[in-house]
């Protein structure tokens, strides 16, 4: 029997199985709370150590970054994201795994068109963007402040 | 000499012979059920190659031609022409592992209807007489498919529950004029089917109406009914796909669940080896059939399979350009008889 393409995608919707939320999200949650609870507790041992909280912040953030690009490397840093979700890739962490994974996987093409190249082919757009939205802020948060003043 | 019967479909009158058969696959594709039938299991997914994935996937398919060519007593010389086609751009793992042998190669891209399409084009040179002997083969890696058409291996998504897993497998069939078990009966070449499905990690779902289409096709041209058959084996629909096939099917009040199986499910351990809706990949077909079932029908255990081998033809680009996924089915009717 002729089926139409929104018949077979009616059926198609019924038989493919859903993200099990009620267990991928606390996943989520709590994962990404033991790295944010990480976070913390570098950025208190830098403090206890005389950091200011502002360069202990900053090498709390590079402390992640390094580990996070560490993990990767030796191949750690998926296999912890497959169970945690959101909660690996919105902090930091997730996003110095989108730089080095793709490094290490075109390094097979050389150090200029394969890693120099490949490096932000996940990371560029979030960069990008994040840079373009920074600007917009920026902008009205002038003319905010000028209007307030 | 063969007969077209219209609509893609060839029957062959001589039905030619598939003289020997190997497959080669990876460690994770050997710790599946399936593992006591293939021919070379490798210990490591970079099969001795390094520095390259795509090299590891050459090498995987040049184990497979070897395996076939040993199994059957034969010499590269004695293959008049090899049809071969992977998943990369410009089915490079097919051209380089076959550089270092001395046969004319027939390149083919069918995405993973690939292993249908070879041996039906091999069959039919075979049975019309311009080839003593042909080859058809192809191969797929689980790494160099991931850096293709998804991700880094290493970068740390989540897969959805409708994904599958690209087999680091390969198969080859040695078709010869007809001679012992397994014959090649028919073939259907299938039309490219686009139910409008964008989604690419559904690829059982985009794929599952072309297997449809392309099984009706082939029953109706051959005036057989599903009954005719003991097996009718999809190449990776996987559970999502399968299902679908299922049901479209039961929408004719033709029941298939008891004849149905797919090589997508066959593969691994679905649920324990965490392959989400099941293998997928030219050489998941590929792998199935060259370990299990052309050694299941020369033993007599089955005796009419029909083989329908499902492709996605997609790519990245045109995804990204908003368009959604056609797929192809190419069908191989395989006897004992």
């Amino acid at each position: 029997m002729k089926i139409t393409n929104n018949e077979y995608n009616k059926m198609l919707t019924a038989s493919s199985p859903k993200t099990k939320l009620y267990k991928t999200l606390p996943k989520a949650f709590l994962f990404g709370g033991i790295i944010c609870v990480i976070g913390e507790a570098f950025l208190g041992l830098y403090m206890r150590y005389g950091a200011e909280k502002e360069t202990a912040a900053a090498l709390t953030s590079i402390t992640l970054i390094g580990l996070a690009a560490l993990l990767t490397g030796f191949k750690v840093y998926d296999r912890f994201a497959k169970h945690a979700g959101a909660g690996s890739i919105i902090p930091i962490t997730g996003f110095a795994n989108a730089v080095v994974s793709p490094a290490l996987e075109f390094k097979s093409e050389g150090f200029v068109l394969g890693v120099g190249a490949k490096m932000f082919v996940i990371a560029g757009p979030v960069i990008v963007y994040g840079v373009a939205a920074s600007v917009l802020y920026g902008v009205v948060y002038y003319i905010f402040n000028a209007a307030v003043a | 000499m063969g007969k077209y019967y219209g609509k893609g479909t060839i029957n062959f009158d001589n039905a030619p012979s598939i003289l020997s058969y190997g497959s080669a696959v990876g460690p994770k594709e050997g710790e599946g059920p399936l593992a006591d039938y293939f021919d070379y299991i490798g210990e490591k997914s970079e099969f001795g190659e390094e520095n390259s994935w795509e090299k590891a996937e050459v090498a995987l398919q040049k184990n497979a031609l070897r395996a076939a060519l040993k199994k059957g007593g034969l010499a590269q010389s004695d293959i008049s022409f090899i049809f071969a086609g992977d998943l990369l751009n410009q089915c490079v793992c097919s051209a380089y592992g076959i550089r270092d042998f001395d046969m004319p190669f027939i390149g083919l891209f069918g995405a993973c209807s690939t292993m249908a399409e070879s041996l039906a084009l091999a069959s039919v040179f075979v049975e019309s007489g311009v080839a003593q002997m042909t080859a058809a083969m192809t191969s797929s890696h689980f790494c160099t498919a991931e850096r293709q058409f998804r991700l880094p291996v290493n970068y740390g998504g989540q897969r959805t529950p409708t994904s599958q897993w690209t087999a680091t497998a390969a198969g080859c069939a040695i078709v010869a004029p007809r001679k012992a078990p397994p014959y090649i009966k028919a073939v259907t070449f299938g039309k490219v089917i686009d139910m409008g499905v964008k989604d690419v990690n559904n690829m059982g779902g985009a794929m599952a109406g072309a297997a449809y289409e392309t099984i009706n096709n082939h029953l109706a041209n051959t005036k057989q009914s599903v009954n005719d058959f003991d097996m009718i084996l999809t190449g990776d629909l996987g559970s999502v796909g399968s299902g679908l096939l299922i049901d479209m099917f039961l929408r004719d009040n033709i029941e298939i669940a008891a004849t149905h199986a797919d090589c997508g499910m066959m593969l691994y351990k679905t649920k324990k080896q965490d392959v989400h809706a099941g293998a997928s990949g030219c050489g998941c077909s590929a792998s199935v059939l060259c370990g299990l079932i052309l050694k299941r029908i020369t033993e007599g255990k089955l005796k009419n399979v029909l083989f329908v081998a499902t492709g996605a033809l997609m790519s990245p680009t045109m995804i990204q350009q908003g368009e959604s996924i056609p797929s192809v089915a190419h069908a191989v009717h395989i006897s004992k008889e």
